[in-house]
């Protein structure tokens, strides 16, 4: 009932919340998610300016300075080969956001044309894009990553390609199950009834009314990707030395876990930190976006 | 009006929505007087207020809805501000609800005669084979068919019309003062809204249960209503004994809405239209809320709020043309 | 309305059947008998109401009718055109020549598209392709409904329910159609615009010569805007003729009961010792035998159980009823 009554005196006042309205409702009832927001929006500067921002280059190597302390003039510390950790995990961000990015939004890219098909056309399509949808999920996504990692070998791009490759199926059911409530929607029955294309029904009608859907998604599904990436350079498989990935140093400081621990645990607290982030962000706005999504 | 005990008495009620965009008075100093064994119709378009109302004296509202100023008094008590769990107590013992869509009111995983049943063991101590008999009973005075079989079924086994018998019986359960009836026959079909129409009346005359019957429709209101307030932009518009609102509305609004309905009994060219829209409640005229769309609208209705005037015993109305009458709400 | 010489029919429909298959159950397939055996015929020009209560297959026949469901068996004729079987290629120009309204003004116009967008697309769908002209059209239209012109670029959800009806309006105009089903376009509507788009409505109808075939429950508003009325109830059709004639003697059960159910906005009329229907509608998927009314009908006899009304013609109309009442 006081969604009903609060439906009907928005839509009488006029108008829908804009993205600003949405931004303050955002603000005001969720402090956690609004401060994960500005958090992930330095991080991003941070990573964009890096080289003025951080203190050292991330490469220079200095062996007299090798393992010190975290002091003064290197906040976190030096690693074995005596470069700024301070300095490698700003580089590092440029990496992690990448990585949560551009694969994210690839395997979104191709989830979304896949679901869009599945649940307009039904069917046979349907089934078929389902059922492979459905052994990518079933099939641990790391273990496929470093499939496909293993045959084409480590590097960032490879990086890219597996986890584009992996992650599609989560999006393409999403958009496959609100394409299906979408199609029996009368606007989408107005535009058949004038003989609008299907194409065009798919991409214009269908497919801008998921979009609140995909934003809350895109910002679920950015940790997931940061995380398998710091996975898999943890084995020894993604990024390769000297790239300052926050998983490879990670592993680097494994050794000197006892000793010199800042130099495993400051990568992993940035891991942890960027996908916390995320992820308040993301329940946030899945608050205000998506009730939708929520129900699920 | 006032000879008779008033058993829900609501004055001067303000409920604001705090919106992103700012405060919307969207229920602006209502008084209803709800006497005993009565029916009163809440009338209005969509937005007007009528469920806001509803839901203040359910004491339902959440934010972004609050009850900002006035009382609401149950029976000599004042329950505007009571704490959920007192509130609990009263609701649905002493006054209740029903909804327009049933079957959005009832938990889909257990059968309908449980569900009942429980609504009475909530608020009175008797052993369950008694309770269990008491539902039977209540089916039965609600009209529903083959009670014994029915109070196994789901309530999507049951056909709306069912199911707001259901509803019904659920609210009836503990004989409340008053019941708050939101849109109740409006998602049914004209036959089996008279069905229910009619049950209500039967109810209300049978145990004295009094009604505010919330309502876009006219109809319904002349139907079963024995006292109507018409509401327009949060305010009441005018208040009036059905035969007298019905027999010489005096408010523009409240005419204009009567002659857009289309008649059965006659043929006509063109349909008689209020102009214009519904006013937007964050911008609302300075004056009187209906000034932007009323035909008969002077300058003063641009500029000054008309008070409620009596025009003749019971009947006030919200207008400057009946400003000689003795003003009923006071500044 | 008063016109005596024979009309030119402009939509036919030959014993429309419309199932909606639901799955087995004991091993035989079960199927929803939305519309059942409906033969109608629309004139050129008029007014035809389609009335019933929710589940009598008034939409679904009306969805039938511009093929956006594929009737399980019948024919459809349009100006005399049998277009039951066209592919889409060769139904696109009967497409243009019928359109329809839709009853929820929120779910019918894309909230993530611009009035002049959604006024537009029909236009840029069959070929109107140059901008400016299409610009003019649409703002054009928008005059003819009544929606200012300086809202071109404005959203479904800065516009209120009826103003929203309106810009659906002039969506199923712009093609200049010959037929527009209208799937109760004013139900979800409060009173004081409804009589504004009503009024919209019939002076459309005038201006453009328009066939409106006006799906409702609402019998008042039938009243107003239809020339002649066809009653539904179960998926079939009970009864049909003109409005004023039907109105004022109806000759079917229903059809009385339907009449003496409306309340009425008059509390001198009310209706506490008047005879009201029983029951609940009969499930869909088992209809009953004979005439789908006969459990709910006061007057049903044996033969009502057993056989299928057939059509008789009493005076000029239509009615399905063995014991029809008396004119």
């Amino acid at each position: 009932m006081n969604d009903k009554i609060e439906k009907n005196i928005s839509s009488q006042i006029g108008e829908e919340d804009t993205w600003l309205d949405k931004g303050k409702t955002l603000v005001r009832q969720n402090k956690i998610a609004a401060f994960s927001a500005l958090v992930i929006l330095l991080i991003l500067l941070a990573a964009i300016f890096a080289p003025l921002v951080a203190p050292y280059d991330h490469l220079e190597q200095s062996l007299a300075d090798r393992l010190k302390d975290p002091s003064a003039a290197h906040w976190l510390g030096t690693d074995e080969l005596g470069r700024d950790v301070l300095s490698r995990i700003i580089f590092g961000a440029r990496i992690s956001l990448t990585i949560g990015l551009v694969p994210t939004l690839i395997s979104m890219a191709i989830g979304t044309v896949l679901g869009l098909c599945a649940g307009f056309y039904g069917g046979k399509t349907d089934f078929i894009i389902m059922r492979l949808a459905d052994v990518m999920l079933a099939f641990p996504s790391l273990l496929l990553a470093m499939v496909v990692m293993y045959t084409m070998g480590g590097g960032l791009v490879n990086i890219f390609i597996a986890l584009s490759l992996v992650n599609w199926a989560g999006t393409a059911r999403i958009v496959r199950s609100q394409t299906l409530s979408l199609k029996e929607k009368e606007f989408v029955e107005a535009a058949r009834s004038m003989g609008v294309g299907k194409w065009t029904i798919m991409f214009r009608h269908i497919l801008p009314n998921c979009l609140p859907s995909l934003i809350v998604l895109f910002t679920l599904n950015i940790p997931a990707a940061i995380l398998s990436e710091a996975s898999l350079s943890f084995l020894g498989i993604g990024a390769q030395p000297p790239s300052p990935s926050w998983g490879l140093m990670a592993v680097r400081g494994k050794k000197y876990l006892f000793s010199e621990p800042w130099l495993s645990i400051a990568p992993s607290a940035a891991i942890m930190v960027v996908v916390l982030a995320f992820n308040f962000l993301g329940d946030g706005l899945r608050d205000i976006l998506d009730p939708y999504l929520k129900e699920q | 009006m006032c000879t008779q005990t008033l058993v829900l008495d609501i004055r001067n009620l303000k409920s604001h929505f705090f919106t992103a965009k700012g405060e919307v008075p969207a229920v602006d100093g209502v008084s209803i007087q709800v006497p005993a064994g009565k029916i009163i119709g809440l009338v209005g378009e969509s937005g007007c207020g009528k469920s806001m109302t509803a839901m203040s004296i359910m004491g339902l509202l959440r934010y972004p809805g609050k009850i900002v100023d006035g009382t609401i008094t149950l029976d000599g008590r004042d329950i505007t501000h009571l704490r959920p769990k007192e509130l609990a107590k009263i609701r649905g013992n002493e006054i209740s609800m029903i909804f327009q869509e049933p079957m959005t009111s009832l938990n889909p995983v257990y059968p309908v005669g449980r569900q009942v049943q429980e609504a009475i063991l909530l608020h009175q101590k008797i052993p369950k084979e008694e309770a269990k008999k008491r539902v039977l009973e209540i089916f039965r005075a609600v009209g529903i068919p083959e009670p014994e079989k029915r109070y196994h079924s789901y309530p999507h086994q049951l056909s709306g019309g069912l199911r707001q018998r259901v509803m019904i019986g659920m609210a009836m359960v503990c004989r409340p003062k008053v019941m708050v009836a939101d849109e109740p026959t409006t998602a049914l079909d004209v036959t089996i809204e008279a069905q229910i129409l009619r049950l209500m009346k039967q109810l209300c005359d049978e145990q004295g249960t009094s009604i505010i019957l919330i309502t876009h429709n006219l109809g319904v209101v002349a139907e079963i209503c024995d006292y109507v307030y018409v509401m327009y932009a949060g305010k009441v518009m005018e208040q009036a004994e059905t035969f007298s609102l019905f027999e010489q509305a005096c408010h523009p609004y409240t005419q204009g809405l009567l002659q857009s309905i289309p008649k059965l009994d006659e043929k006509v060219e063109w349909l008689h239209t209020i102009k214009g829209v519904v006013p937007n409640l964050l911008h609302l005229p300075k004056g009187c809320s209906f000034c932007t769309r009323c035909s008969q609208a002077g300058r003063r209705c641009f500029e000054e709020q008309p008070g409620l005037y009596e025009t003749i015993q019971g009947h006030g109305v919200r207008c400057f043309q009946y400003e000689s009458g003795v003003r009923l709400d006071g500044e | 309305m008063e016109n005596k010489n024979p009309k030119k029919i402009l939509l036919e429909a030959r014993n429309l059947v419309k199932e909606f298959p639901i799955g087995k159950s004991k091993g035989r397939l079960q199927a929803v008998h939305a519309v059942t055996d409906v033969s109608l015929s629309l004139y050129e020009g008029e007014t035809l109401a389609l009335v019933g209560e929710s589940g009598c297959g008034k939409s679904t026949l009306g969805r039938l009718l511009i093929r956006l469901l594929e009737p399980t068996s019948g024919q459809i004729l349009f100006d005399g055109e049998d277009i039951t079987s066209l592919d889409e290629a060769a139904f696109s120009c009967y497409r243009k020549q019928m359109q329809i309204i839709f009853q929820d003004p929120y779910a019918s116009l894309n909230p993530r598209m611009s009035v002049k967008k959604i006024i537009g697309e029909p236009l840029s769908t069959h070929g109107m392709k140059n901008k400016k002209e299409r610009e003019a059209r649409v703002k054009a239209l928008m005059k003819e409904v009544g929606i200012a012109e300086e809202f071109y670029n404005r959203y479904p959800h800065q516009f209120s329910g009826g103003q929203r009806q309106r810009i659906g309006i002039a969506r199923a105009i712009a093609l200049n159609p010959k037929l527009i089903i209208c799937d109760e376009p004013v139900s979800a509507l409060d009173v004081s615009i409804q009589s504004q788009v009503l009024n919209l409505l019939k002076g459309l109808q005038m201006r453009y010569g328009l066939t409106y075939l006006f799906i409702s429950h609402d019998l008042s508003v039938v009243k107003f805007i239809a020339d002649r009325v066809c009653v539904m109830f179960l998926g079939n059709i009970c009864e049909v003729g003109d409005t004023e004639e039907l109105y004022q003697h109806p000759l079917h059960p229903y059809t009385r009961f339907l009449l003496n159910a409306i309340p009425k906005a008059d509390p001198r009329l009310r209706s506490q010792d008047k005879e009201l229907l029983a029951g609940e509608l009969p499930s869909p998927v088992h209809p009953p035998s004979g005439c789908r009314f006969h459990t709910r009908c006061p007057y049903a006899k044996g033969l009502c159980r057993q056989k299928v009304p057939e059509s008789r013609q009493i005076g000029g109309r239509q009615v399905f009823c063995h014991f029809p009442l008396e004119g």
